[in-house]
């Protein structure tokens, strides 16, 4: 498998990290750089980094499976996490998911039609204080509202 | 204040650890050494690791993960001398439901951590450090990689920290999204490259960690808090507390309340005056219903219990605990039952699997709770609540089957009204479909 070369440089940086034999610690940050770019964590891309850090493919595997970001098919272009916890449950957390679930037309883990969008209602993200908070790929929005939702939404359609 | 940071700033607060928050730049390297950064490292390098811990110890610091163990005395159980090296873990995994604050400390001051990891490289003899950041933080990790890229570059880390000949070398490890990697060994496993399953302790981490070796393992916050320590001495550090409850922490404060924010507070600060005067009050006018003290898995505190001051022993005390630092705030108008059902949807979640009661337990108190809250709850369903709960205690290899049962415990005891509202709703509307 080929990947750019900033994720062949991070590789080769996480693999020496570690100490000396214990290659094995760069599974997990690796399956997580490595998604970031092919979208999802593929048997090919198991066995890749199987090979890079000296393990078996059975060992990254099962990695894939207990790891909730880990995913084994794709995720929408934009992937809309939104906490419902308590601490956004007790400021709207919960109605904003549903919310959300309407305005994108998708349930929990769900894609839609055209692969930009996806949905998870996701455990506490640290932003308690800062309620309701959501997560777009990877950046934070907080104090979101329905009405900000949508508009961040209809932001990420138009930048297609 | 240069920057908008995410809530406001409080003038009741006593600002240690988040001293430089506001700072224009406050994340760079020189923006820290301008405001007194490693003076207190250079002080350290200074004094035998002996003399460092006991000013940890005499700071009366405690851990500011969830557990709030003495920092000194788990420092001085690392075997410095052991043929083996020692490995120091950072724990940003801030995965505690209410917690918010390690993200400002690596955001905001992420020298002002390096430092204190140093300080601790100092005494326990470790040269190698690894900052284990949550994976929904990737933005954080960046901004640590730009921190420690600065820092390598300036010489505050390598092969010589700060012309000083120490030597060490400090990597992010990036989670991948699992609650339990937050508790102690799982995240060690994690750091190995595994699923974060916890350890049987003995031995204890700071015996046989990482890859086996001595590790000393800390949260953000707690190795955040040495750098003043070390400048301004333990004992000055302690007296900002209370007896045996050092210093300040970061207190997150969310829910209901009308300026929620992640604020800094002297241990044993009056709860009361948190919510009413840091935080704004409640929203409306609406009277308090209760509060969770420290995160998630603290036993919930009611309206008339929260007259308190703010520090370990006392929460300890009122059966409950400080833990995390996260302070969730409810009004009057809360649905318990919802409450704890959320809770449990939690931990049911985020249980590993390893030990069965956990497992078990939190899957079957959360099919309670739902079928409470659909309104299909029965009159010994309150009671199965708390048994259930009570026979997870202490049964587990870690600490999340307790994490599960004791909210669960507390809400059903003290809020027990609640259920019954529920049962009492139920049974009208069966009356009026009859
Ligand atoms: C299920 C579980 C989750 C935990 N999550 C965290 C966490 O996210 N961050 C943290 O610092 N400590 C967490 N802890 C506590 C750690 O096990 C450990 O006590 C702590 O990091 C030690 O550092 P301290 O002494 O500086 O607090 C968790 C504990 C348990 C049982
Ligand atoms: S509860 Fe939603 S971010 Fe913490």
């Amino acid at each position: 498998m080929t990947f750019s070369p900033e994720l062949e440089k991070r590789f080769t940086a996480l693999l020496t990290r570690y100490p000396e034999g214990r290659t094995r610690s760069a599974v997990i940050p690796m399956l997580m750089y490595a998604q970031d770019e092919t979208g999802a964590i593929t048997g090919e891309v198991i066995e890749e980094v199987a090979r890079r850090c000296k393990v078996t493919p059975l060992q990254v595997d099962e990695v894939v499976g207990y790891y909730s970001m880990l995913h084994r098919k794709p995720m929408g272009k934009f992937h809309v996490q939104v906490c419902t916890n308590i601490s956004c449950l007790l400021v709207g957390g919960e109605e904003l998911y549903n919310h959300a679930s309407k305005t994108l037309g998708i349930g929990h883990k769900q894609v839609t039609a055209d692969g930009q969008f996806s949905l998870e209602e996701v455990e506490c993200m640290g932003a308690c204080s800062w309620a309701p908070a959501v997560e777009i790929n990877y950046d934070f929005h907080h104090h979101v509202t329905p009405e900000k939702l949508d508009e961040l939404i209809r932001g990420l359609r138009k930048s297609q | 204040m240069a920057k908008l940071l995410f809530n406001q700033p409080s003038p009741l607060e006593t600002r240690i650890v988040s001293k430089n928050f506001g700072l224009e730049s406050s994340e760079t390297l020189d923006v820290y050494l301008a405001n007194g950064g490693f003076k207190a490292f250079k002080k350290a390098k200074e004094m035998t690791p002996e003399a460092i811990i006991e000013e940890v110890k005499a700071s009366s610091l405690r851990g500011r993960g969830g557990a709030g163990f003495p920092t000194g005395l788990k420092w001085s159980f690392v075997p410095r001398t052991s043929p083996k090296p020692r490995v120091l873990v950072i724990n940003a995994d801030e995965s505690e439901p209410g917690t918010c604050k390690d993200r400002l400390l690596i955001e905001y001051d992420p020298h002002q951590l390096i430092e204190g990891i140093l300080i601790a490289g100092l005494a326990v003899d470790a040269h190698v450090g690894y900052i284990y950041i949550r994976g929904e933080y990737r933005y954080l990790i960046e901004k640590m990689d730009r921190a420690l890229e600065e820092a390598y570059a300036k010489g505050y880390l390598g092969s010589n920290v700060a012309g000083t000949g120490f030597k060490f070398d400090l990597y992010t490890h990036s989670g991948a999204g699992a609650y339990e990697c937050g508790e102690e060994t799982a995240l060690l496993d994690s750091l190995e490259g595994k699923r974060g399953i916890p350890r049987m302790k003995p031995p204890f981490p700071a015996v046989a960690g990482a890859w086996g070796m001595p590790t000393l393992l800390n949260n953000v916050e707690t190795f955040s808090a040495v750098p003043s320590i070390i400048r301004d001495g333990g004992a000055a550090f302690a007296a900002l507390g209370t007896p045996k409850n050092g210093g300040t922490r970061l207190v997150c404060i969310s829910g209901h309340v009308n300026k929620p924010g992640v604020y800094e507070l002297p241990l044993g600060y009056p709860m009361m005056k948190a919510i009413n005067e840091v935080a704004g009050g409640i929203p409306g006018g609406k009277k308090l219903k209760a509060v969770v003290p420290g995160g998630s898995s603290c036993p919930i505190l009611k309206a008339d219990e929260c007259d308190i001051a703010m520090d370990y022993d006392t929460l300890a005390k009122v059966g409950s605990m400080l833990g995390s630092g996260g302070m969730v705030v409810l009004d009057e108008t809360t649905d318990m039952v919802r409450f704890a059902l959320r809770i449990m949807r939690f931990y049911q979640h985020e249980s590993c699997g390893w030990c069965i009661p956990c497992r078990e337990g939190t899957t079957w108190l959360r099919k309670i709770l739902q079928r409470f809250y659909e309104g299909q709850g029965r009159r010994e369903d309150i009671s199965l609540l708390g048994e259930l709960s009570k026979n997870m205690l202490g049964r587990t290899f870690c600490a999340l089957g307790d994490a599960a049962a004791m909210p669960t415990i507390s809400i059903v005891e003290k809020f027990t009204e609640d259920f019954e509202k529920y049962l009492a709703k139920q049974n009208k509307s069966e009356l009026v479909t009859i």
